[in-house]
């Protein structure tokens, strides 16, 4: 068995699985929400959502045209220890999953703005490294859109507007963006550590299922407070007005420095899109986000 | 909210009768345009060239597609919307040169596109954000593409489309946008929430 190739064939059908299915909690949530809408306009909109879902399913093709960038989290494990070259490995999987699938190019330089045709370039795919104690290679592929993402802000509020600033601060994110994001939106927030820290922590609070709040009590009852007031905005799917604005809202914080208050939301889009698996030292695969068998 | 079957061309007559919130779907001519045709395709009239295409009562969508070329045959993988605002610069003018009749998009779009509907007879309709599966489904063939120097989703696709849809009315010719109408809601809702958390009013 070659483990590297096993990786890397891996790593493909992850970018395959995020593009053409959503994750079980996203899905029920969308199905929920078209329940529980009254509104015409609203319903149509779910109702196409879903609709597109089951056909991307069946014809095994990506749910929505932009791709997104492509962006990992890999988590290392100090006894797993094919991890050298893993970088070019995960570079390799995407420039097969762009042909393969196909992903539509999305690396553009930012000076030249040449697309370089195959998701890489310059820190891209970009890889978000943790190390952790076990036998394992784990790998998250979190390709991100670029409509919700251009709705994402960050505020560096003052201290002394506290918890109260840092709600108004997401709800008005939310407001402005109205349905320039393709809503119903799924909202990661990070509070805390400094500019960039509360941006990773909003990026990252996405990759914890809807459905599973904060150990915190305190900030799980925060995630449903911001939720609810959300979806009273009734800008509702795609902005044309209903119930539904956000699926869900998760936080993740650190300490801050005393004299900050950083506030970072990354919108992310209803094809909410990821995919984890879990590879072990003999080779074996195991998916965390769907329900597949190898292929 | 009425459902309505629309076959290209669409007279003007035809968009008249449609009121926001009406849902239509197209069947015919469907051609996607994004800034950079928008851009050219005026440039072109300006300079008294000729049009590879007649947008006349055609449905224009903004959208930049994932084609596949198979043994000489484009293949539509993916073509769900692109956001509308971006096109806002050029489509007033567009609406009255080329006499488009459906514009299809994501967002909205604002006041000028808006006049412009009013004036020469047009819709603003929205699709679905992301829905590119089912866009890409109710795409039957792919007619020709024009401008392809411009890149695959800059080209001028031109494609043949049945029971393209849903498609909200979001503008209409009456002067009413279903965006606006949302959004001024929205601004009203905030107010009551803002108060029930207890957070305060903007200065």
């Amino acid at each position: 068995m070659n483990l590297v190739q096993k990786i890397e064939d891996t790593t493909v059908n992850l970018l395959r699985l995020a593009v053409t299915r959503l994750p079980r909690d996203v899905k029920d949530a969308l199905k929920a929400a078209y329940e529980r809408e009254t509104d015409q306009t609203a319903k149509t909109q779910l109702k196409a959502i879903l609709d597109n879902i089951t056909l991307a399913e069946k014809t095994e093709r990506p749910m929505c045209q932009d791709t997104g960038v492509i962006i990992f989290y890999v988590k290392i494990c100090d006894k797993f220890e094919e991890i050298s070259g893993l970088s070019e490995i995960l570079k390799t999987a995407t420039v097969r999953a762009t042909r393969e699938i196909p992903l539509r190019p999305n690396a553009v330089h930012p000076i030249t703005q040449k697309n370089s045709g195959d998701n890489t370039g310059r820190y891209i795919p970009y890889i978000n490294w943790e190390i952790i104690q076990g036998n394992f290679l784990e790998i998250t592929v979190f390709p991100k859109g670029g409509g919700s993402e251009n709705m994402s802000r960050l505020g560096m509020l003052k201290p002394g507007e506290g918890v109260e600033g840092m709600k108004k601060f997401v709800i008005d994110t939310v407001v402005q963006a109205g349905g320039q994001p393709c809503p119903p939106i799924i909202l990661g927030v990070g509070i805390g550590g400094g500019a960039d820290i509360a941006m990773k922590l909003a990026k990252k609070a996405l990759l914890r299922p809807i459905t599973q709040r904060h150990p915190d009590p305190e900030i799980a009852k925060i995630e449903e407070e911001l939720l609810e007031a959300i979806n009273e905005t009734g800008i509702g799917p795609m902005g044309l007005g209903g119930k539904t604005t956000s699926l869900g809202v998760n936080i993740e914080y650190a300490h801050r420095h005393p004299a900050s208050y950083p506030v970072g939301v990354v919108v992310q889009c209803w094809a909410a899109r990821k995919a984890t698996a879990r590879i072990y030292p003999d080779g074996t695969v195991e998916y965390l986000t769907h329900e597949v068998g190898e292929k | 909210m009425a459902v309505f079957r629309f076959k290209t061309p669409v007279s003007e007559e035809d968009v008249r009768k449609l009121k926001i919130g009406d849902i239509i779907y197209v069947t015919g001519t469907l051609v996607t345009a994004r800034d950079e045709a928008h851009k050219r395709a005026l440039e072109y009239y300006e300079k008294g060239e000729k049009l590879p295409i007649d947008f006349e009562g055609v449905a224009l969508y903004h959208c930049g597609p994932i084609i596949k070329k198979i043994n000489d045959e484009w293949i539509t993988v993916a073509a769900g919307p692109t956001t509308s605002t971006r096109m806002e610069l050029f489509e007033a003018e567009f609406i009255e040169k080329f006499k488009v009749r459906i514009i299809i998009g994501k967002g909205g779009m604002g006041k000028k596109t808006a006049e412009a509907c009013k004036k020469y007879g047009a819709v603003y309709c929205a699709f679905t954000g992301g829905a590119a599966v089912l866009a890409a489904e109710a795409i039957k063939k792919v007619k020709s593409v024009e401008w392809l120097d411009l890149g695959m989703p800059e080209a001028l696709w031109v494609f043949e489309v049945e029971n393209f849809g849903p498609l909200t009315v979001a503008i209409d010719t009456y002067g009413n946008n279903l965006y606006h109408e949302v959004m001024s809601k929205v601004e009203a809702n905030k107010k009551e929430i803002y108060e029930r958390l207890g957070l305060k009013k903007e200065e």
